[in-house]
């Protein structure tokens, strides 16, 4: 017996198998790609309305804006400022619209991986079952190539903001996942218990204690996804989406070294602030804990 | 104010630990021993065939060394931890068998804890967590704020409403925690170690602050310990119990000049008996001493050789609450009594205030 080679399926039979799977996935794109399209199609909607309002409307008034909500985050007027320093910048190098095109983009992608997120960490978090279940699905989520599911949503939805949408929840999705989960798990079990004892039900547990107690570690996820979702804006640009991702991709393919660095640096920019914000705002969550009896 | 009118009644109550535990409730009934079960079956013996009376109104302290189950006593009774088998009668419903929203309502509206390492919601300010229970019930906030803030202000925590738990110190804590259950208005009141965490000046500050509550209220309260001091100054009832079974209950005068057996004993001896033992204990029946000295029979021992010392005399006459006669004691006696037992001629002081 030959041991230096593996026993594989032969090439023949191989070719049939993608193609039966290919061809089956083919039809039932076929059948039921505009149902899908047509259920996804709100995204789309909500997509263009953020994109309008925040390139339709003055500078000046998303400018103050964006600034007045990191400050509503983060109480603090060094942030504001970087913020704002930084969006002059962006738009006085010509990259305004691509970058507002960005930021709705990663908003409604982080809206959604919040609504989908929270309620699926609750789950997991109340069940060991769910979580059993969900986590090698989360594992398969970040460390699956984003190109491999890039196909599918391709083949239904064909090229535009709403594959792109998928594919960036996809992938910026699982952080909220995980850290709602191990948020509820390590609310501690005596205040648990407390909350127990005078007679709460699941519903007025999770609401008044759980949730509450574990809102810090789901602000970390919710970040974890912003910064996720804006590592994806290249990616989704090959699909179609516009905004920043797009100049670096032609940045690439013609290696005007420029530009490349220019939308780059715009990226990491409005990441910061994502970032400085989201992370402040986690930290004030967290002030009853700070002050400790001396 | 809801005083308390209904005994809790615990009718060999069994707790064992275990993915089977309901299957070896006949074994130790047939006499196995925790150990045994241990060995044979892997499960663990939480509570031992517990049969009490916990009467209505009173302090009733359970009192145990570690593992010796009497938090898991108490959690019978919210049924925090449900039970193997037995039951746990109140107002003539059996708690074990409620249904779980009857148990919830039951433990809104008749049952408050306060736990040994406070368990204060951390992300509520003091008043927040006072209001905790209210809360839950539906209680509208205004009503739920102005009966929180009159809780607060009596356990002594006025203008700390808008701090947070960590905020406070140890003692301020556990006022909370005493403030919240409280607020709630219940006529149980479950005290799980309470005071176990404090430091010792604390904790008698606290105790007195129960017993002054307590004067007023009249709730029905068990009060977890594992300190003979504080089961003894708190204790109307005081049970002990010792690998999951009562070996002991009485009052705390009963067990201190009776101890049941050795383990009791050795608990026992180092307690200031001056401060547990009554006049009417040791008092001489039906005998009248010549002396400007007279005590209530519930005197104890250490304020009767005060009141004696300060007269510059050696007997004193004993009253009953009325004022009708009932004996003599000698400041001898007193003393004896105080310092060395004396099992001889120790008295049951039950048969004795009869």
């Amino acid at each position: 017996m030959d041991l230096i080679e593996f026993p594989s399926l032969g090439r023949g039979d191989l070719r049939d198998m993608r193609i039966a799977i290919d061809g089956a996935f083919r039809d039932f794109t076929r059948a039921y790609g505009e149902t899908l399209e047509a259920m996804f199609h709100p995204i789309q909607v909500l997509l263009v309305f953020i994109e309008d309002l925040l390139i339709g409307s003055p500078w000046i008034l998303v400018l103050a804006a964006i600034a007045g909500l990191v400050w509503a985050l983060s109480r603090s007027w060094q942030i504001v400022l970087g913020t704002i320093i930084s969006l002059c910048l962006i738009g006085f190098f010509g990259m305004w619209e691509d970058t507002m095109r960005t930021i709705a983009m990663v908003a409604v992608c982080t809206m959604i991986a919040v609504v989908i997120g929270i309620p699926a960490g609750i789950l997991m978090a109340r069940s060991d079952r769910a979580n059993q279940l969900i986590t090698p699905i989360l594992d398969m989520m970040q460390t699956m190539p984003s190109f491999v599911y890039l196909i599918p949503v391709v083949m239904i939805f064909g090229l535009g903001k709403v594959p792109g949408v998928i594919a960036v929840v996809i992938y910026a999705v699982p952080p909220v996942i995980r850290l709602t989960n191990l948020g509820i798990r390590h609310v501690p079990a005596d205040v648990l218990e407390a909350a127990e004892a005078f007679g709460s039900n699941p519903r007025q547990k999770l609401k008044d204690v759980q949730l509450p107690l574990a809102l810090p570690t789901i602000m970390a996820g919710v970040n974890q996804t912003i910064m996720m979702s804006l590592a994806m804006v290249v990616v989704a640009s090959m699909i179609g989406v516009r905004g920043l991702g797009q100049p670096v991709l032609q940045a690439i393919n013609n290696q005007y070294f420029t530009l490349g660095v220019m939308n780059g640096l715009a990226i990491v920019a409005i990441a910061i602030i994502f970032d400085r914000a989201t992370q402040a705002y986690g930290k004030r969550l967290q002030k009853h804990l700070e002050a400790v009896h001396g | 104010m809801a005083e308390a009118t209904h005994d809790i009644q615990i009718n060999r109550l069994y707790k064992i630990f275990g993915p089977n535990g309901a299957a070896h409730v006949a074994d130790v009934e047939a006499g196995m021993t925790k150990e045994e079960l241990k060995a044979k079956h892997n499960h663990v013996l939480g509570l031992d065939d517990i049969t009490l009376t916990i009467p209505a109104g009173k302090i009733q302290v359970v009192m145990g060394l570690s593992g010796s189950g009497k938090s898991t006593l108490i959690r019978h009774i919210n049924r925090l931890i449900e039970p193997t088998s037995g039951e746990v009668i109140f107002e003539d419903r059996d708690i074990v068998k409620m249904s779980q929203t009857e148990l919830r309502q039951f433990r809104r509206e008749k049952t408050a804890m306060v736990f040994q390492k406070f368990a204060l919601f951390p992300h509520r300010t003091v008043l927040e967590n006072t209001t905790y229970g209210l809360n839950i019930r539906g209680v509208g906030e205004k009503e739920a704020g102005e009966r929180a803030r009159r809780w607060i202000s009596r356990v002594g925590l006025d203008g700390f409403e808008e701090s947070y738990p960590n905020q406070l110190s140890g003692g301020m804590q556990q006022r909370v925690g005493l403030a919240r259950a409280l607020t709630n208005d219940a006529e149980i009141l479950l005290m799980d170690e309470a005071f176990s965490a404090l430091d010792p000046l604390i904790r008698t500050d606290m105790q007195s602050v129960l017993l002054d509550l307590q004067a007023e209220l009249r709730k029905t309260i068990i009060f977890i310990t594992h300190d003979l001091d504080e089961a003894l100054r708190l204790g109307d009832r005081i049970a002990i119990l010792r690998d999951g079974r009562i070996i002991q209950q009485g009052t705390g005068e009963q067990i201190v000049l009776r101890p049941a057996d050795d383990y009791i004993s050795s608990f026992v001896r180092d307690v200031n008996r001056g401060h547990v033992i009554s006049v009417r204990t040791i008092m001489r029946k039906g005998e009248r001493a010549e002396t400007p000295v007279t005590l209530t029979a519930t005197t104890l021992l250490e304020e009767a050789a005060r009141a004696m010392t300060n007269a510059e005399t050696n007997r004193a006459n004993v009253v009953s609450r009325d004022g009708t006669h009932l004996g003599m004691i000698t400041l001898q006696k007193c003393v004896t009594e105080m310092i060395a037992p004396d099992d001889s001629e120790a008295v049951d002081p039950e048969v004795q205030v009869a």
